[in-house]
């Protein structure tokens, strides 16, 4: 096995994929990434191998047998917490991307203290409550960042159902906005990922200064 | 007139606290944007809808 490569190696293979005007924009960027199932373990990943500089990861919750059919966790971190365990993943992936991990659960009462040192928030909870008053506590709280959110990517349909949409100024939402999990249709590894990409990619968008969809 | 969703709607002079009583969205699970700017929660009983607004009220839906 070759040895891990330098962070100026890691560097140079980046810019060489994507340019160095946009390599810089990635390096300098932090976003954080609030819920790390299946949409935010899969976000997580791309803004790693994209070399965003900088990761909050937020989650509460134990890595689960159930949630392995989409979320990118192995058998051999059952039990750990999503936080460590994907910090773990991130950095076979990305050794140099600095990841800040918060096990807490966000809620209203402690959201207006965990998001200063961000300008880019995405929305990867899995409750509707929960989606609801992180886009309401962000844009109460925070005006000024930017929020990505994820609604609708249950079931089998098509994939090309799910978008991504400009909601308002600073808020995109991505996925099909009806197939909702408690109707008992699941929720499958490819249609989680499309809309964890459109995620990622509008966060990237960002990043680039484009602010169209 | 009012835009909601795409749809023409006669709620100029209401609140949004007044039309969402009209309506079947659970208050739990959405955000409202009006003219581009997400409106606070805590502001929908003092935000009267103008003639010409542009709402949206998005209702998320379970899964992640």
């Amino acid at each position: 096995m070759e040895s891990i490569p330098t962070k100026e190696e890691m560097l140079q293979a980046l810019e060489e994929r994507h340019g160095k005007e946009l390599q810089s924009k990635f390096n300098n960027a932090s976003v954080a990434i609030c819920g790390l199932g299946g949409l935010g373990s899969n976000i997580a990943i791309v803004l790693a191998r994209a070399g965003v500089g900088k990761l909050y990861l937020f989650d509460f919750d134990k890595v689960d047998l159930s949630n392995l059919n989409r979320q990118q966790y192995s058998v051999s971190q059952l039990g750990m917490y999503k936080t460590d365990a994907l910090k773990e993943n991130l950095h076979q992936i990305a050794p140099y991307v600095n990841v800040v991990t918060h096990t807490v659960r966000i809620t209203e009462n402690n959201i207006k203290e965990l998001f200063d040192e961000t300008d880019i928030i995405c929305e990867a909870f899995d409750r509707p409550e929960e989606k609801a008053m992180l886009v309401n506590g962000i844009t109460e709280n925070f005006a000024d960042k930017y929020l990505v959110a994820g609604s609708g990517m249950a079931g089998i349909s098509s994939a090309n159902s799910i978008k991504t949409r400009k909601i308002a100024k600073h808020f995109y939402l991505c996925g099909d906005e009806t197939s909702d999990v408690s109707d008992g249709i699941g929720l499958v590894a490819s249609r989680v990922m499309v809309c964890a990409a459109h995620q990622a990619h509008m966060v990237l968008r960002i990043i680039a200064e484009e602010f169209e969809v | 007139m009012v835009k909601i969703n795409g749809n023409d709607c006669d709620v100029s002079g209401m609140t949004i606290s007044e039309y969402l009583a009209t309506t079947d969205y659970d208050p739990k699970i959405i955000a409202v944007e009006c003219n581009e700017e997400i409106v606070p929660k805590a502001k929908y009983d003092e935000t009267v809808i103008q003639n010409g607004d542009v709402i949206e009220v998005v209702s998320f839906v379970g899964g992640g």
